[in-house]
């Protein structure tokens, strides 16, 4: 399992790629923003998302629909991890198909949660 | 700013005080047919507007003046001389400073916790391993040979625990030395919230100000139309009295909701 996590902050990566070794999940690289991780997405055989919303360059959403947009990647589990919290915004990833949403500040049990439920849905596909 | 609202809405009221009187005067003139005199009083009316609106542009322009010379807001750039820091541009460097230190501070967190968690596991491992051959050696399961090395490597386990103790509690304490960011921050913070209500105090003077040279002038605004909010695609960063708002959540349960109520 390949997992990509972007985020403009060096700190918040650092946070979600320690709990998403503690979940067993050791295979992971890091993107800045948007621009940087559709590259990364298009040639690197990932299995997973996670991105923030709110980055220079290109955004969260702007990178879900991107990763939606393209054949192969179309399928992408995709995991928001955000401080966004208005309710037009979460619609509005749920509409781009977002697979989770967590909003910042997160606890590690509510990422474990929603990221085990994004893998059991998509292994029962 | 030295230069208050109130000069500027006496000289407005002054004149409209004269206005008042010369109208009654003008009209008096025109009914009893001294043409000649009429136009000196409209004449007169119109220095009066004239001289209180320079007044009001005076008072704008040197409020304006006043406000970039508080802000230190550098206008040698726009005049091609040598460039100065500004409170302005000071304040984005205090706010690069923050971010700076809060980063340092949380990286710093996460070394000592990182280093710190191996050792406690380290610990528990061997704990839990020992424990093993402890109960085996209550009920008497254990050979003489066996003892001995169980013996020894209590020994040695005591002896760690001690050693691993003293450095987790000296990592632990490291922790707390690396949360002395906020007290510095917060400081930065607070200095850089004062500019911000100081620029917003001088705006607000300022549109007086501005409001009353319209007036003289007689110049009306069209209000601008309220746009649509649409989602920015940048996002927004976090909300703050996310609780006492409608259109935000207030943490996870409540995006949960929204999702499963959108067949999530």
């Amino acid at each position: 399992m390949k997992i990509l996590i972007v985020d403009d902050f060096s700190t918040m990566r650092r946070i979600i790629k320690n709990l998403l070794r503690d979940l067993g999940f050791t295979n992971t690289a890091e993107a800045d923003d948007g621009t940087s991780a559709l590259p990364m997405l298009q040639s690197g055989n990932f299995d997973f998302l996670v991105t923030d919303w709110n980055m220079p360059g290109m955004s969260g959403i702007d990178l879900l629909r991107a990763v939606r947009a393209d054949d192969r990647l179309k399928h992408l589990p995709v995991l928001m991890v955000t401080a966004e919290a208005k309710r037009d915004q979460i619609i509005e990833a749920a509409q781009a198909g977002v697979n989770g949403y967590v909003v910042k500040p997160f606890t590690a049990q509510a990422l474990k949660e929603k990221i085990e439920k994004i893998f059991e849905r998509v292994q029962a596909k | 700013m030295a230069l208050s609202k109130d000069t500027g809405q006496a000289t407005a009221q002054e004149f409209e005080h004269s206005l008042k009187d010369n109208a009654r005067q003008l009209v008096d003139l025109l009914e009893q047919g001294q043409f000649g005199e009429a136009i000196l009083v409209i004449h007169a009316i119109n220095m009066a507007r004239d001289r209180g609106l320079y007044h009001e542009v005076g008072q704008l322009t040197r409020a304006l003046h006043n406000a970039i010379v508080n802000f230190q807001i550098d206008t040698t750039q726009a005049l091609g001389d040598e460039a100065e820091t500004t409170r302005i541009s000071d304040a984005s460097d205090r706010l690069d400073y923050v971010v700076t230190l809060t980063d340092k501070a949380a990286n710093r967190t996460m070394d000592l916790v990182d280093a710190s968690a191996p050792i406690v596991a380290d610990l528990g491992q061997e704990a839990a391993a020992l424990r093993a051959d402890w109960d085996r050696l209550q009920r008497r399961e254990m050979a003489a040979g066996e003892f001995r090395d169980l013996y020894k490597r209590m020994g040695d386990f005591l002896e760690k625990t001690e050693h691993s103790a003293a450095q987790v509690s000296g990592q632990l304490n490291d922790i707390v030395m690396a949360q002395d960011y906020q007290d510095l921050t917060g400081q930065v913070i607070k200095r850089v919230i004062t500019l911000v209500h100081d620029v917003e105090e001088s705006l607000l003077n300022l549109v007086r100000m501005a409001g009353q040279v319209d007036r003289l002038a007689g110049i009306e605004h069209q209000k601008p139309t309220p746009e649509a909010k649409k989602v920015s695609p940048k996002g927004e960063g976090p909300q703050i009295h996310a609780d006492k708002r409608e259109d935000v959540v207030s943490g996870q349960d409540e995006v949960d909701d929204l999702l499963s109520s959108l067949g999530f």
